[in-house]
């Protein structure tokens, strides 16, 4: 397991080397940051003084070397348009987006299974073909449209829910979140609900599947005629079976709601990870986005690890020595 | 866990749900607290780090300068009561008496050197107002209330340029940006105390009860930040925020018949403009119909350009495109604002009259064009530019439209690089005067000059003008020149205008939001209707 974990931290640094090589030269190729940061009215003068205050009168490869150095230190540059160091920016915004990608996962995984093993359970029942049915939905309306239409009959026409932003925040053991209040509470619930939906529908789905394909197996028959209760059945012997293809997907899905809730974070106003990315990239904030996908990386990494270890937990036919992936 | 615990589990989850849910968990907002939704991000509450109107239009709340402009871009006192020329590069100021900083401190003539100070230090500034500053060669304090300040030349706008530049305590001269952000120098004498700024969130500032001026009638101001056009049209339609600027287009009409929200409007500061490559010999998206680079530039020519403005519909690009918040423009600034010319009318449509002077212009046939501009900047910009292409294909010219995000356009279509043709463009005049388009716009490339002049027009009668202009203290007479400079650069067709566009705010009924040609959405400008 150590040796499996060592290698699987070199990997990681490669690929974060690559990728910030990548992203300084896309970043350089899309154009030149002052030309949009700088005000209309100023003149040549001021631009050479503004791109030497942001260090973009170096080459290239200078400039590069530079943030290397940085980055050994810990110091992922300053954001040209927030002067402030870019990782606290984003670790600022973290806990926003991690709430609601908490959020988004816990009704997705508390809704979605119950569900999804429902339909399973009883393919053939009309309620069954109506969860079905509400998640082909899920996955093929745009959660831009959803997000649209949740706020305009629950905020707008019934009056229930917030339409934007974040609530209060409160600090419970250190942490200072959003989802201790009930204002905060509030506020999330819109925007949990639309990023959850295509999980939810994706979950849904998967535990569906595994039912039915578990339902046949040899264990569930003798199961039964050993004379186990239905409810036994399902909820102990099938439900473990079907969670190992369900982590696997769930970890993988809260990377992405957590780098790529976007779309949630620009309808909702939420001031999260999301936002913060797309106003870099349309600023051309180099620092921001190196910054930015360099800690995406290293928390997919981690989430696929802590997923392959979880793997092996839930089943015990899987050795971490063997994978070479 | 047993089944008992995940019963227990699942009831707390729905009665959780149930709580939420209730409509009476979110209390109604105080009658004395105000909330608004403004429509771009705002990066730092240092009124000196980035030139940038997101920015101002927040320190606005928070800080005075010594000139203020009023609704319609028209200099009024701000800190300083008054301020006249004593001869052409000498200039006093008096200052307002009593008037206290928000930690109790008066404000004199040190904390206006320290704010002159502290505009060029500013450290990493991606924008400083350093270029509103730079006139002023020396400084004369005569007594606490009463500074004179020298310019090397005369300099006419420099009362315009200190109306952008917001004052700070002198105690705070070296303050970094990061001590503004968080609140320990964010100290002014602004009608707003400073409570809280969340980047990317909200910016949140109480009255300041010992204001000079007149008080807002708010407690309270949360400033929320709703990029998004469609949830900021949403949050002023649940009630969640009372005031929201850029009201879009598309939601423009549907707003004016709903009964609980008021809409506000003017003529904004702002023209759409088509910048054209009138410079090169060879233009790089000038070409015969083939596809290959003409041997001469034809936007060198005045006709074609000329042409290229008549065969533009313009009533029909405000009317449909536009939803009607944009007037056709004749010149760089709307009638009314200091030096726009009332002789200036928009190009009249004439599909014909453009094929006649094409063909004078020796292209009978027209050429090959690709217009570029940007999808993400003004309102409708990239559907403009779509309209503009079919229009000048009438008149024979095949155009291809080619549109980006700010980020790639702007700095290829920008100095150095120059990459386009034609371009789509637009330009507010953050001093409300004519002078501010013709410095930058039309004036030849040069030092302080042409600065975002993108198709490098050059013409030795609207230089000299405006020099002079630039050069001339009495202000009738610097009107009747900056008219006249704008005449003769409309007449050359320097760059096309196709229209001004016009700043809306949508309010709760009941509110009452006075709209400013400056675009600057300002608490202080909100007040009830009874």
């Amino acid at each position: 397991m150590t040796v499996f974990i060592i290698r699987r931290l070199m990997q990681t640094a490669i690929v974060l080397v690559v990728m910030s090589m990548i992203v300084f030269v896309g970043v350089f190729a899309i154009g030149d940051p002052t030309a949009i940061l700088i005000s209309a009215d100023s003149d040549m003068i001021e631009r050479e003084r503004a791109i030497a205050a942001l260090g973009l009168d170096k080459p290239l490869w200078e400039q590069y070397l530079y943030f290397v150095g940085g980055a050994f230190r810990g110091d992922l540059g300053k954001s040209f348009v927030f002067n402030m160091p870019a990782l606290q920016l984003i670790l600022q915004r973290l806990p926003a987006t991690l709430e609601l990608a908490f959020a988004a996962l816990v009704i997705a995984i508390f809704v979605g299974v119950p569900l999804g093993m429902y339909a399973g359970y009883r393919p053939e029942s009309p309620v069954s073909k109506a969860i079905m049915a509400g998640s082909i939905l899920g996955f093929s309306l745009p959660t831009f449209w959803v997000g649209l239409m949740m706020i305009m009959v629950f905020a707008v026409q019934l009056g229930w829910l917030p339409s934007t932003g974040r609530g209060h925040t409160a600090t419970v053991f250190g942490v200072t979140t959003s989802l201790v209040t009930p204002d905060g509470l509030a506020h999330v619930l819109l925007p949990a609900v639309n990023l959850a939906l295509l999980k939810l529908s994706l979950v849904c789905r998967l535990a569906r599947a595994g039912m039915r394909e578990n339902m046949l197996m040899d264990y569930v028959k003798f199961a039964r005629a050993k004379g186990l209760t239905a409810r036994r059945v399902v909820m102990v012997h099938v439900f473990k079976n079907i969670l190992i293809p369900l982590v696997t997907v769930t970890g993988l899905e809260l990377g992405n709601l957590i780098a790529f809730s976007v779309v949630t974070e620009t309808v909702f106003a939420w001031p999260g990870m999301g936002k913060l990315i797309i106003d870099s990239i349309n600023n051309l904030d180099r620092p921001v986005i190196v910054a930015y996908l360099l800690v995406t990386v290293s928390m997919f990494v981690f989430i696929n690890l802590a997923v392959d270890i979880l793997y092996s937990v839930l089943d015990p036919r899987v050795r971490l020595s063997e994978a070479k992936g | 866990m047993n089944r008992m615990s995940w019963r227990v589990l699942a009831g707390a989850f729905a009665a959780a749900m149930i709580s939420i849910a209730n409509p009476f968990a979110i209390g109604p907002a105080g009658a004395q607290d105000l909330t608004i939704g403004l429509g771009a991000n705002v990066t730092s509450i240092d009124p000196h780090f980035h030139n940038l109107s997101p920015n101002s239009n927040v320190a606005t709340h928070i800080f005075d300068k010594l000139i203020d402009q009023d609704e319609q871009q028209k200099l009024v006192p701000g800190l300083a009561t008054e301020w006249k020329s004593l001869d052409d590069t000498t200039w006093e100021f008096k200052l307002r008496r009593g008037v206290k900083f928000h930690d109790g401190s008066d404000f004199t003539a040190d904390d206006v050197v320290a704010t002159l100070k502290r505009v060029p230090w500013v450290p990493n500034s991606p924008s400083s107002f350093r270029i509103y500053t730079q006139a002023i060669t020396a400084h004369e304090i005569v007594d606490p209330f009463t500074i004179r300040f020298k310019t090397a030349a005369p300099y006419p706008l420099l009362p315009t340029d200190l109306s952008t530049v917001f004052i700070v305590s002198k105690k705070n001269e070296q303050a970094p940006t990061g001590d503004f952000n968080n609140g320990k120098a964010a100290i002014g004498t602004g009608p707003f105390k400073f409570v809280e700024y969340v980047p990317g969130d909200r910016i949140v500032v109480t009255r300041n009860d010992a204001y000079w001026g007149k008080k807002p009638e708010w407690a309270k101001a949360t400033l929320k930040l709703i990029t998004n056009n469609s949830a900021r049209v949403a949050a002023l339609l649940a009630g969640d925020v009372q005031l929201i600027e850029a009201v879009p287009a598309t939601d423009y009409a549907k707003l004016k018949t709903n009964a609980n929200v008021a809409l506000s409007q003017i003529v904004g500061n702002r023209v759409i403009y088509l910048h054209v490559d009138s410079y090169r010999d060879q233009t790089p998206f000038a070409t015969d119909k083939a596809g290959a680079v003409l041997p001469n530039n034809p936007l060198k020519d005045a006709r074609v350009r000329k042409a290229l403005s008549k065969a533009i519909n313009r009533p029909a690009i405000s009317e449909r495109i536009m939803e009607g918040l944009a007037i056709p423009a004749g010149g760089v600034l709307a009638e009314g604002f200091f030096g726009s010319s009332p002789k200036l009318k928009p190009e009249a449509y004439d599909p014909e009259g453009a094929r006649k002077l094409l063909t004078e212009a020796g292209y009978p046939n027209g050429f090959g064009l690709t217009i570029h501009g940007p999808n993400d900047r003004y309102p409708n910009d990239e559907k403009v530019l779509q309209a503009v292409g079919p229009m000048f294909n009438r008149i024979g010219i095949d155009t291809k439209v080619v549109t980006q995000p700010w980020a790639t356009f702007a700095s290829q279509g920008s100095a150095p690089n120059y990459a386009y043709s034609l371009m789509l463009v637009g330009w507010g005049a953050g001093t409300g005067e004519v002078s501010s388009p013709l410095r930058s716009l039309l004036m030849t490339v040069g030092p302080g000059r042409g600065g975002s002049n993108r198709g490098r027009y050059s013409n030795a009668k609207v230089d000299e003008l405006t020099n002079q202009a630039l050069a001339t203290v009495d202000d009738a007479k610097r009107d009747k020149l900056l008219q006249e400079a704008t005449e003769v650069a409309m007449a050359d067709v320097g760059l096309i205008p196709l229209h001004y566009q016009i700043n809306v705010w949508g309010t709760r009924k009941g509110l009452t939001y006075k709209p400013r040609a400056d675009e600057y959405t300002l608490a202080m400008s909100v007040s009830r209707s009874n």
